[in-house]
């Protein structure tokens, strides 16, 4: 097992290597840079001493090579340097907004569990019937649904149904809280994203709970628990649910890897200053410094999370042994 | 000659073996049988039919705008109301169904046709093309399809070719990953040996041997990213990175003005998103069905 993990550690460092020199490219490929977006981003007449002065200072003149091999050793050495746009420390950029993105992952996450076992469940013990049919339509529904849109609906429906009752329109906040300081102000803010994004993440799983369900109860043993006269209840509970867990505890490890992608979005919609909007904002500024480190920051997390799911898989069944 | 039989019995794998029924008889079948299919096909005609006769089905140019009729709720004249330049809503929204089917068709056959490709010949010639080319897969992999779309656009710029592409290049990686792990069992097939043992090129056996076998899964894998690939152009579009205006499209529609007007104007915000996730749905069903239908392991199993 301890093998397993350090290969599989040891496996991460070509796939991230190859992820930074892809990311390196790609955004090189990119015609203008930021120093004309920063001089002349209004379309106004730049100097070419300053760009030339900009350019220097940021890095921009050194050859292709030396810019990536500084990019790699900044990545391996988890120094990151300063935002091109906002010349402060990427580190610093991304740590302020870090964390509201991770407690909207977080919680997305625990509302789609929520939603999506006993969902899933029921549509499987009801296999065929009308709730079947309702709860697959409804998780269908949910993969269609873009979670931007649900966002705005949700706001839609604050605005509608507060008015109504109360007279005037309430929104939810958008100047960030910690948790820890004033939980009730923070959760009325971050609910709403995480139900918008959460929604979308529990259909998939609800669709896995029931396939992996139906198929542990075609299986012998759930047989021959019926056999010997148990509840239904318990052998569901018991025998049947925990052994149809495992494809599901994989779709939600990946699930939340993509969250952090997917967050992209949702926090347009809220209007949340976030890590998905700092990427958005670093790739129309043409900032290489903030995207490479975001862009690195995704993937080491997905990575990682993958890595995680395969070891989680060995604690929940036995039967798996990696080598 | 062996080809043209093998042609014909990668059609017949995908006919119901009664075929001497009439049409309407099979098809009242196949609606019993795959009601929520058929429901998704309908809904996937429906959007193409309306695409197509755009021009014949609205009553207004999509991108004409009026400062007499900005923000006009639904009624007998704009059915969906009209948007904050004065445009017609719903003649918008069916516009918009072309740039969602073109961008979601191409992207998924040029992709498709690609991943599959790259993923048969990778089972075929194995070894060490196989090896660095699954470690290749793997990093693309590891960008979340979004971030991978949103970086090629910040390379390309906007427009709608430069989304079917940013779509086209996260999707080619995925879709080559299933198909390469059913082509490595036909690999194995005597067939396979025998049409080596002939001399045939490698492109041929490719092409002609495995590519037609690994069909099923290739086919579900592609319709069901018709429907990803309409959300991530609406998605890349509601942030102002995908299509450009005026061009209708619905996840641009959704941006700029539907939040603003969200509380005055709710028909601005709610129809466009009722397109996307209709449409996306209607996709996601038919794919569902034909997975059923294709997919043996999961025929036998239900």
């Amino acid at each position: 097992m301890y093998k397993y993990v350090i290969k599989r550690l040891l496996l991460l460092i070509p796939t991230l290597f190859g992820a930074a020199v892809l990311v390196f490219l790609l955004l090189r490929a990119v015609p203008g840079d930021v120093c004309q977006l920063r001089l002349g981003g209004g379309g106004e007449w730049i100097d070419p001493v300053a760009l030339e002065q900009c350019k220097i200072q940021l890095g921009l003149m050194d050859p292709m090579h030396v810019q990536l091999f500084d990019f790699l050793t900044s990545f391996f050495t988890f120094n990151f340097g300063e935002s091109m746009w906002t010349g402060r420390p990427v580190s610093y950029e991304i740590a302020l907004r870090f964390e509201l993105s991770l407690q909207i992952a977080i919680m997305a996450t625990f509302v789609s569990i929520i939603v999506a076992i006993p969902l899933g469940t029921i549509s499987a013990i009801k296999q065929n019937t009308w709730i079947d049919y309702l709860v697959r339509t409804i998780s269908i529904a949910g993969i269609a649904i873009p979670s931007f849109w649900l966002g705005i609906i949700i706001i839609l429906g604050l605005l509608i149904t507060t008015q109504a009752w109360t007279g005037t329109p309430w929104m939810p906040p958008i100047d960030y809280r910690p948790l820890w300081e004033d939980p009730g102000y923070n959760l009325s803010m971050l609910i709403w994203p995480a139900v918008a994004t959460g929604y979308r993440y529990s259909a998939v799983a609800t669709r896995m709970t029931r396939s992996a369900l139906l198929e542990v109860l075609r299986e012998d043993y759930v047989r021959t628990a019926r056999a010997k006269g148990l509840l239904e209840k318990m052998i569901i509970n018991r025998h049947a649910l925990r052994n149809s867990l495992l494809p599901v505890v994989t779709i939600i490890g990946i699930e939340f890897a993509f969250l952090m992608g997917g967050l992209v979005v949702t926090e347009q919609v809220f209007n949340l200053n976030g890590i998905g909007k700092l990427f958005v904002e670093s790739v129309t500024n043409q900032d290489y410094v903030m995207t490479q480190s975001l862009v690195m920051l995704v993937v080491t997390i997905f990575v990682l999370v993958n890595l995680v799911v395969d070891i989680l898989y060995a604690v929940l069944d036995p039967r798996i042994r990696y080598s | 000659m062996a080809t043209v039989s093998e042609g014909r019995l990668a059609v017949a794998m995908f006919e119901e073996p009664a075929a001497l029924k009439p049409w309407h008889v099979k098809l009242r079948e196949t609606a019993r049988k795959q009601p929520v299919g058929v429901a998704g096909a309908i809904i996937v005609v429906l959007m193409v039919l309306m695409a197509i006769f755009a021009g014949v089905v609205t009553p207004y140019d999509p991108l004409l705008n009026s400062y007499e009729y900005m923000l006009a709720p639904p009624d007998g004249n704009f059915i969906f109301g009209t948007d904050m330049l004065g445009r017609d809503v719903y003649s918008r929204i069916v516009y918009g169904a072309r740039t969602a089917l073109f961008v979601g068709f191409a992207s998924a056959a040029v992709g498709g046709f690609f991943g599959l490709i790259l993923g048969v010949s990778s089972a075929y010639f194995g070894g060490l093309f196989d090896l660095i080319f699954q470690r290749i897969m793997d990093v693309f992999m590891a960008f979340p399809l979004v971030i991978m779309a949103l970086a090629v656009v910040s390379i390309l710029g906007t427009g709608t070719e430069n989304v079917i592409l940013a779509i086209i290049v996260p999707f080619v990686p995925r879709c080559a990953r299933v198909v390469r792990s059913s082509a490595l069992q036909i690999r194995e097939i005597p067939y396979i040996d025998a049409a080596k043992a002939c001399g045939f090129g490698h492109a041929r056996i490719i092409l002609r041997h495995m590519a037609p076998n690994v069909m099923a899964p290739f086919l579900i894998m592609v319709t069901a990213f018709v429907g990803q690939a309409i959300l991530t152009e609406a998605s890349l579009s509601y942030l102002g990175l995908g299509v450009q205006e005026p061009t209708p499209a619905w996840g641009l529609m959704l941006q700029g003005g539907a939040e603003e007007f969200a509380e005055s104007a709710p028909w601005v915000a709610v129809f466009p998103g009722l397109a996307i996730t209709l449409a996306v749905f209607g996709f996601n069903l038919f794919g569902d069905a034909l997975r059923d239908v294709l997919d043996p392991r999961l025929r036998s199993s239900q």
